[in-house]
């Protein structure tokens, strides 16, 4: 046990730090990890995992807290929640002190700029990453592909295109 | 007799918050907040609670936005820290995270219970597949400013060959993308 939550801190810490883009960006590896390295889950119950976070309110990180309390019930809430949201912060926070001296050096809006194709590719890849594991079947990978068409081209709510799947599901489309 | 010209009366801004009311704030926002918290962040912060003007919160977004870590939770500390130092921004992150993660466990809880209903199973299944949507979606937006530049778009690609494709561990492969990139963006930017 204590060395399930110590792989969930030195995991999720380890992802914190890499989260450019926040916490779409760092799906793929977070499923590396849970899914391929340590073998807690499958990529089904992942992707079901990241379903269920992106259902509920609040910050798109909260997938991490979830898995560390399927991993290690609320020993791992606590473990990987500190080991997520911690490190960032921290970081954050002295940055804050320095703000004031470097938001303006030129160097500041190179890094920015030279980062974004980076986090682009990032949530490109966990998009990509995520339809593989919850797509099993045509008519989930059809669901995935109108939710992705509709929110492109219109201003639809996320949840209403969240409970459209779910019912899609429902009826049957996951079996087809 | 001329009139002094007085310039627009600024709004008028509040105290700063308290402790508790930096949780309180939060709170709400981690409990309101489906689908992207940031421009209820905006509203609330700015608009309803006038915590900050409309320019300090650009210049804090663009500070979160440079971290890693989620910009809303980047943007709790800096708030929580601008105005009560550790504690409030402790009361902040605590306050924005406490909801969802009570929401999450509780889903978790459902799920665990009644996975084996295939019924359950194919709404999962369906939620799943529209989160997938939602991803797909948010990455095509951000990725369609990329296409005037064919280097971004080759390093967006190789990020996406690399971490999807190759399930490269993703550590290394930012230690070699992201130098490369800033490089280029610095190339680029000089005459």
């Amino acid at each position: 046990m204590t060395s399930t939550l110590f792989a969930l801190a030195l995991i999720f810490g380890e992802l914190s730090l890499l989260a450019f883009g926040g916490g779409n960006a760092i799906l793929p590896e977070m499923q590396r990890q849970v899914v391929d390295a340590r073998r807690w889950m499958t990529a089904e119950q992942f992707g079901a995992l990241f379903a269920l976070a992106q259902a509920a309110p609040g910050p798109n990180m909260m997938v991490a807290p979830l898995v560390g309390w399927r991993v290690a019930g609320f020993l791992g809430v606590a473990v990987t929640s500190i080991a997520t949201f911690g490190p960032s912060s921290l970081l954050a926070a002295f940055a804050l002190r320095a703000w004031e001296r470097f938001r303006d050096r030129p160097w500041r809006r190179i890094v920015q700029a030279g980062l974004a194709p980076v986090t682009v590719g990032l949530i490109a890849a966990s998009a990509i990453t995520m339809a593989r594991a919850s797509d099993t079947t045509w008519g989930l990978a059809a669901v995935t592909l109108a939710v992705a068409a509709v929110t492109t081209r219109t201003k639809l709510h996320p949840l209403i295109a969240l409970v459209g799947g779910a019912l899609l599901g429902l009826c049957g489309l996951g079996a087809v | 007799m001329l009139m002094p010209i007085s310039p627009l009366p600024a709004s008028p801004r509040r105290d700063p918050p308290s402790v508790v009311e930096l949780f309180h704030g939060f709170l709400i926002l981690g409990l309101t907040g489906f689908g992207g918290v940031l421009p209820l962040a905006r509203r609330m912060m700015v608009e309803k609670r006038r915590w900050l003007d409309a320019d300090e919160f650009t210049d804090l977004l663009g500070l979160c936005q440079f971290m890693p870590g989620g910009n809303i939770i980047n943007m709790s500390v800096a708030v929580g820290l601008k105005f009560r130092g550790a504690t409030g921004a402790l009361a902040a992150i605590l306050g924005l995270i406490a909801a969802p993660t009570v929401v999450v466990i509780a889903l978790g809880a459902l799920f665990d219970r009644f996975q084996d209903d295939p019924k359950v199973r194919h709404v999962f299944a369906g939620l799943a597949a529209a989160a997938a949507g939602l991803l797909l979606s948010m990455a095509a937006k951000v990725a369609w400013p990329l296409r005037v530049s064919p280097i971004n778009s080759i390093i967006a690609a190789a990020c996406v060959l690399a971490v999807a494709g190759l399930r490269l561990p993703l550590p290394p492969t930012m230690l070699a993308l992201a130098p490369i990139s800033i490089a280029m963006t610095w190339k680029a930017a000089r005459p």
